[in-house]
C-alpha cells in the first residue's frame, strides 16, 4: 500500500521537463500570438483609413473604382474630389500581367535545363545565379532601369522612355529569379519514377518533359507564375524609378503612367494625416492589400486542388 | 540477407557455374558479351554474360546490391544518364549498346516495368494509349482495340471495362502493377523486363500477377528481376544467381534450385546465406 502511494507520488510530480515543456509552448504560442495580433492590427489600420474615404469624405466608391481623374488637391464642377483609382489600377494589373507573361517561358525554360536537361550545369552555375539575383535589392534594380531600360526605350520607341513597358522590363527581371526557382521546385517534385515509366516505355526525352513532367508539375508552375505576379503587383520602388509616374490612364505602353504602388510611395510623404489625399491614398493601399490575399487566395487554391490530384 | 564478403574466400567467391540456354537448343532472343556497368568509377557489375531464351521467363534472382536490377536496366539502357555501360547487348544479331542506336525506338521493342507500379496521374485509357499516341497512333477505333486487348493480356479488362476514363491512381497496388503491364505490351515490345514488380504486392495480387506472366510468355520473352525465391521458382525457365556484381551460376531454374552446383548459390536458395 505504502508503495503505491510512494509510487503515485512520484508519478504524479512534475519533473523540471515537464514544466519546461510547459514553458515552450508559452513562449511559442505566445510568439504566434503577437504575429497574429501584427496582421490584424495592420489589415484593421489599413481597411479604416481605407473606408474612410468612403464614409468621412463621402466618396462614391464606384466613382473612385472607375473614375479616371487622379487629383485629390482639386474638387471637380460637382464640389466632388477628384479621386478615380481606375490608372492606377489598370496600370498596376497591366505591368503585373505583362511580366508575369514574358517572365514565364523564359523562367519554366530555365527550369527545364536547370531539372532536365542539365542537373549538373544547373546546380552549378544556374542556382546560384537565381540565388544571387533574388538578394538585389529592388532600388539597384530600378537604378538600372533607369539609367539603361528608360534611355533605350526611349531611343527605339520615342517619348520619355518612362512607362508601362520600362516597368515590365524591370519586373520581368526581378520577378524571374523567383518564378524560376518555384517552376524548379515544382519540377523537383514530380517523382522520378513517372520519367522513368514515360522513358521506359519509348518517351523521348523532349516527349517525357513536355507530356508527363510538365503535366504533372502544372498545380506547382501554375504557383510560381501567381507568386511572380503577386511580387510584380506590390513591387513599389523600382516601378515608381521607370513608370513615370502621371497618374493617367496608359494610353501606350510607352506613355508615362502609374500603379497601385508608385502613386502610394510618391505621394503618401506630403499629405496630412486625415486629409482627404491621405484616406485616398489609404484607399488605394486597402486595394492593394486586398489583392495581395486574392493572389494568396489563388495560391492556396492551386496548391488545393493539385493535392487533390 | 547478404551479411558478410571479406570471410569468404577469394576462390569461393570466383567460382561459377554457367550453362546458357543455347546449349540446350534453345533460340535466343537477347544475348550480352563482356557487359560492365560503373556508377562513376565503382563497378557494379562485373562481366555479366547471360544468354535469354525466346518466349521463356528469365529470372534474375540474389541478395539486395549484386547487381541484378543494374543489369536489367541496361538492357533496355534505362542506365545511359546514370551509369557508363560497356560490352555488347545482343538483340536478334544487332549490337543495342551502340550510341548509334535509337534508343527510343529500341525500347519499345524492349519494354519494362517498374518495382513500385507507376501509373501517370491520367486515365486508364491514356495510361494505355500514351505511348501508342506518342507514336502517331491517333485512330480512335485503332487505340480502342489495342487498349482492350492489352487490358485483356494483362488480365485487368473485367475489372476496369466500365471505367476506362476514370483515374489510373485510384487502382489498387495489384491492379495499377497489371496496369503497367498492359501500358508496356500495348506497344507490342518483343521483350518485357520487369524490375521486383511483385515486391509491392499482397500475395493474391501477386499470385494473380504470376498468372498473367506465365500467360504473356507466349508472346512475350520475360526477363523478370524478384527477391521472392519461390516466385522464381514458380514461374521461370532459367534462372541467374547474380552475388556481388557477378552471374555466379545460370541454368535452368529447377537445376538451380534442387541440383546447385556453386556453394554460395546452394547456400542462398537454401536460406543459410551469410
Amino acid at each position: 500500500m505504502k508503495a503505491t502511494q510512494q509510487l503515485e507520488q512520484q508519478l504524479k510530480r512534475r519533473s523540471k521537463a515537464a514544466k519546461l515543456e510547459i514553458w515552450g509552448r508559452v513562449v511559442s504560442f505566445s510568439a504566434l500570438l503577437l504575429i497574429v495580433a501584427v496582421v490584424v492590427a495592420i489589415i484593421g489600420f489599413v481597411a479604416s483609413k481605407g473606408i474612410a474615404t468612403f464614409t468621412s469624405n463621402h466618396v462614391n466608391l464606384w466613382d473612385f473604382l472607375t473614375g479616371k481623374q487622379w487629383n485629390p488637391n482639386i474638387t471637380d464642377a460637382n464640389g466632388k474630389p477628384e479621386v478615380g483609382a481606375l490608372p492606377m489600377i489598370v496600370g498596376s494589373f497591366l505591368i503585373t500581367i505583362l511580366s508575369a507573361l514574358v517572365a514565364t517561358p523564359f523562367a519554366i525554360g530555365t527550369a527545364v535545363f536547370m531539372n532536365e536537361i542539365s542537373p549538373n550545369k544547373g546546380a552549378k552555375i544556374l542556382q546560384p545565379v537565381t540565388e544571387l539575383l533574388v538578394g538585389i535589392p529592388s532600388v539597384v534594380y530600378g537604378f538600372i532601369g533607369l539609367s539603361v531600360v528608360v534611355p533605350v526605350t526611349r531611343a527605339i520607341f520615342g517619348g520619355s522612355g518612362f512607362g508601362i513597358l520600362s516597368g515590365t522590363c524591370v519586373l520581368f527581371v526581378m520577378i524571374l529569379p523567383t518564378v524560376t526557382s518555384m517552376s524548379a521546385d515544382a519540377l523537383k517534385s514530380v517523382p522520378r519514377y513517372y520519367r522513368e515509366a514515360s522513358l521506359a516505355l519509348g518517351a523521348t526525352q523532349w516527349q517525357t518533359i513536355y507530356k508527363v513532367v510538365l503535366r504533372a508539375a502544372t498545380p506547382g508552375l501554375m504557383t510560381a507564375v501567381v507568386f511572380g505576379m503577386a511580387r510584380a503587383f506590390g513591387e513599389a520602388l523600382a516601378v515608381q524609378m521607370v513608370i513615370g509616374n502621371a497618374a493617367l490612364m496608359p494610353n501606350s505602353l510607352v506613355s508615362p503612367s502609374s500603379t497601385l504602388t508608385s502613386v502610394l510611395t510618391t505621394g503618401i510623404g506630403n499629405t496630412v494625416m486625415g486629409s482627404l489625399q491621405n484616406n485616398a491614398l489609404w484607399s488605394l493601399a486597402l486595394v492593394l492589400l486586398l489583392m495581395s490575399l486574392v493572389f494568396n487566395l489563388i495560391i492556396r487554391l492551386i496548391g488545393r486542388k493539385g493535392r487533390l490530384q | 540477407m547478404f551479411v558478410n564478403n571479406d570471410v569468404r574466400k577469394s576462390e569461393e567467391m570466383l567460382e561459377r557455374h554457367v550453362t546458357q540456354p543455347s546449349e540446350a537448343g534453345h533460340p535466343i532472343i537477347l544475348s550480352t558479351e563482356d557487359l560492365h556497368v560503373y556508377y562513376g568509377k565503382k563497378e557494379a557489375l562485373f562481366e555479366g554474360d547471360l544468354q535469354f531464351a525466346s518466349n521463356q521467363i528469365t529470372a534474375l534472382i540474389g541478395p539486395s546490391g549484386s547487381g541484378k536490377s543494374t543489369f536489367l536496366r541496361s538492357l533496355n539502357r534505362m542506365n545511359d544518364r546514370i551509369a557508363t555501360v560497356t560490352g555488347r547487348i545482343m538483340y536478334r544479331g544487332v549490337d543495342i549498346n551502340q550510341p548509334a542506336v535509337d534508343v527510343y525506338e529500341m525500347r519499345r521493342r524492349v519494354g519494362m516495368v517498374f518495382q513500385r507500379p507507376n501509373p501517370f496521374a491520367k486515365s486508364i485509357y491514356d495510361n494505355i494509349a500514351f505511348a501508342l499516341r506518342l507514336r502517331g497512333v491517333t485512330g480512335k477505333h485503332e487505340l480502342d482495340e489495342i487498349v482492350e486487348t492489352s487490358l485483356k493480356q494483362a488480365a485487368l479488362w473485367e475489372q476496369v471495362k466500365d471505367d476506362l476514363n476514370k483515374s489510373a491512381l485510384a487502382l489498387s497496388g495489384g491492379q495499377a502493377q497489371r496496369l503497367c503491364i498492359a501500358r508496356a505490351i500495348a506497344v507490342k515490345p518483343d521483350i518485357l523486363l520487369l524490375d521486383e514488380p511483385a515486391s509491392a504486392l499482397d500475395p493474391v495480387s501477386t499470385g494473380q500477377l504470376e498468372d498473367t506472366l506465365l500467360e504473356l510468355k507466349e508472346n512475350y520473352t520475360i526477363i523478370i528481376v524478384t527477391h521472392n525465391m519461390q516466385q522464381a521458382a514458380r514461374i521461370s525457365e532459367y534462372t541467374a544467381f547474380f552475388n556481388q556484381g557477378r552471374v555466379l551460376e545460370y541454368d535452368t531454374t529447377s537445376q538451380i534450385f534442387t541440383n546447385p552446383q556453386v556453394q554460395v548459390t546452394s547456400d542462398y536458395v537454401s536460406g543459410n546465406f551469410g
